[in-house]
């Protein structure tokens, strides 16, 4: 078990450390940056005086380090367009964010594990149906769109939840349906076709010949069997909220971090973009490498095989 | 399978004995045989009826993207200050003239919607088709040669999946200057994991098989075994593959352009509409539920013919 979350986590440092490379050289190599700071129609003389104020005219690979060895001491680099260090940015932005993703996962969990289990309970039948209709359209409707509809709905016909903003626990209510209803498929369908495999195994069996059927022998023994791949999956949804909270906060205007990232990339802060789009990764890379502890403590058969 | 196999050979007890006997003594021998698998394709796609629906809406919105000049009452572009914001047709104040009323500049909706099928399409076709490209390669020679090389891509695939797709698509636009050919090659490139996992652990399959073993022992080259013995076996898990990414590839445009960093203003983009109508959605809903509407078919007619393709294809698939 160590030497498998040894492993797990020496893989996790080697991408996060690929993710930090990736991410500065396609900001900085594929792209220049002083272009992106001084506008379209700059001079030349603008171009090199930018470089020279932002050290944009040092090596690259010096610049990476610099910036790398930064990020290790807690020195995320000063935003251009804020003026102020990346770091404070990020750390008074990050718990609406936070708040904001485990809010949009609990919808995920109350919307697609019930969902699934009355779609296993019986096959093919119209409850099965539905939630397989459900988890067509979720994945085809588009997030932000999702998100204006209910803003129309709600402000307009049933005034209920207020539609921009993130004083109250109310302000993430919608909010977090929008965020969490991206997530529904993939687990609703990963609930669905665990249980109804479970449910084939023997020991289903033995509990319907001592008399279980339906919903609790569903809830109460299959669940615990089938639900583990689902555990997994949820943390990697997670992982994923933070890069979808972009669309989600600024529709709701939720100071977060997301909003943070479309505000920086529009004002062309290629410092806060490039530390967001790692942190984001990194949390992406935790999220991972909890799902894979968590499968191998739950399942013996995968730190051994 | 095996129930539909049966059946035409099966008696019919309403039937008089003789003449049935005359058909079903042709049936028998044809049905002897187990179907071709072009053909159990066949009868399994003619009664599913999410692939029917599916390839139905693709193929209108297709046939919608092609003939847009014939089929737009009006130029897309063409602004008209006296008639701003017309409601549709079926509301109160609506016009004729313009079925699905106008945008804030006067333009026709139902004509930019016409059009924002070209933009959809267009950028769909080609993400999916570059994230084609790439994940294939990568997956099938990962798959065929094994080895460090498999460690490397996989990898790869890890460090990507980590990335945020959509911010680095947003940061990666705007940087470079955004235009419909730097939106498909960004979400083009964003999006291959897909395809490499699938084309990856189906090439491990293949690979061991004896025709795989045949063909290098009468002396192929690996690229020759690659072209003419493995990718064959891959082409329906592609095209699978290949309509799902249509409809993820529309979808990231589609939030690109709503979010300014992606197609550009004049330009019919349904993303990019969306977020023109959001201004005054509280009045006008139809310029934001429209278009939305339109982006929800085309993605799940695109899944449902994935999913539809899928179960027809695959051996073990659902009839």
């Amino acid at each position: 078990m160590f030497r498998y979350i040894l492993q797990r986590g020496a893989l996790a440092l080697a991408v996060a450390f690929t993710v930090s490379l990736a991410t500065f050289f396609l900001l900085n190599v594929a792209t220049d940056p002083a272009y992106a700071i001084a506008g379209e129609d700059a001079t030349p003389e603008m171009l090199a005086q930018i470089r020279e104020t932002h050290g944009l005219d040092r090596p690259l690979a010096s610049r990476y380090f610099d910036w790398l060895g930064g990020v290790l001491t807690g020195d995320f680099g000063e935003s251009y367009y804020w003026n102020k260090p990346v770091a404070e940015l990020v750390a008074s932005r990050a718990p609406t964010t936070i708040a904001l993703a485990l809010s949009a996962l609990s919808v995920t969990i109350l919307i697609s594990i019930p969902l699934g289990a009355l779609a296993a309970l019986k096959p093919n039948s119209w409850a099965d149906r539905f939630a397989l209709g459900v988890a067509v359209s979720a994945q085809a409707v588009p997030n932000f769109w999702l998100g204006l509809i209910m803003i129309i709905l709600f402000a307009v016909t049933v005034p209920i939840f207020p539609v921009s903003g993130d004083d109250t626990w109310l302000h993430f209510v919608l909010p977090a349906f929008v965020l969490g209803a991206s997530s529904v498929p993939a687990v609703m369908r990963l609930t669905r076709t665990g249980l109804i495999e479970v449910m084939d195994s023997d020991y289903i069996r033995t509990a319907r010949s001592k008399g279980f059927r339906g919903m609790p022998l569903l809830t109460r023994h299959a669940m615990r069997n089938a639900i583990l791949p689902v555990v997994s999956v949820l943390a990697v949804q997670l992982g994923q909220k933070f890069g979808g909270s972009v669309i989600t906060e600024s529709i709701f205007a939720i100071n977060g971090l997301g909003r943070l990232a479309l505000e920086s990339i529009l004002g062309s802060d290629i410092p806060t973009v490039q530390m967001l789009i790692f942190v984001f990764a990194l949390v992406f890379v935790a999220m991972n490498l909890l799902a894979d502890i968590m499968n191998a403590a739950l399942d013996p058969r995968i730190r051994i095989g | 399978m095996t129930m539909t196999d049966a059946d035409p050979a099966q008696t019919d007890p309403t039937q008089p004995h003789a003449a049935r006997s005359a058909v079903a003594a042709t049936d028998d021998r044809r049905e002897a045989l187990p179907p071709t698998p072009r053909r159990l394709a066949l009868t399994r796609a003619y009664g599913h009826g999410g692939l029917l629906i599916g390839s139905t809406i693709i193929l209108l919105l297709i046939l919608t993207a092609i003939f847009a000049p014939l089929l737009a009452p009006h130029d897309p572009f063409a602004q008209s200050l006296s008639a701003r914001m017309l409601p549709p047709v079926w509301s109160e104040g609506g016009n004729a003239e313009y079925l699905l009323g106008t945008d804030q500049n006067g333009r026709d909706y139902l004509s930019r919607l016409i059009y924002g099928a070209r933009i959809s399409l267009m950028i769909g076709l080609g993400a999916a088709s570059i994230g084609m490209l790439i994940g294939v390669t990568l997956g099938v020679t990962a798959g065929y040669f094994g080895g460090w090389i498999d460690h490397a891509v996989s990898f790869l695939l890890t460090a990507q999946l980590a990335l945020p797709g959509l911010l680095l698509a947003m940061a990666l636009v705007f940087i470079i200057g955004p235009s419909v050919w730097v939106v498909i090659c960004i979400v083009g490139v964003l999006h291959w994991t897909y395809y490499l996992v699938v084309t990856r652990a189906a090439t491990q399959r293949i690979r061991s098989l004896d025709f795989v073993a045949a063909a290098q022992a009468a002396g192929s080259t690996p690229g020759q075994v690659i072209r003419h013995e493995i990718l064959p076996n891959l082409v329906s898990s592609i095209i699978v593959i290949f309509t799902f990414e249509l409809g993820i590839a529309i979808l990231a445009e589609s939030s690109l352009s709503f979010l300014g960093v992606g197609i550009q203003p004049p330009m019919p983009s349904w993303g990019l509409m969306i977020a023109e109508g959001k201004q005054s959605m509280f009045y006008r809903p139809w310029l934001v539920v429209l278009p939305g509407l339109c982006l929800f078919a085309l993605v799940i007619g695109a899944n449902l013919l994935g999913d539809g393709l899928r179960d027809v294809t695959s051996p073990d698939g659902r009839n």
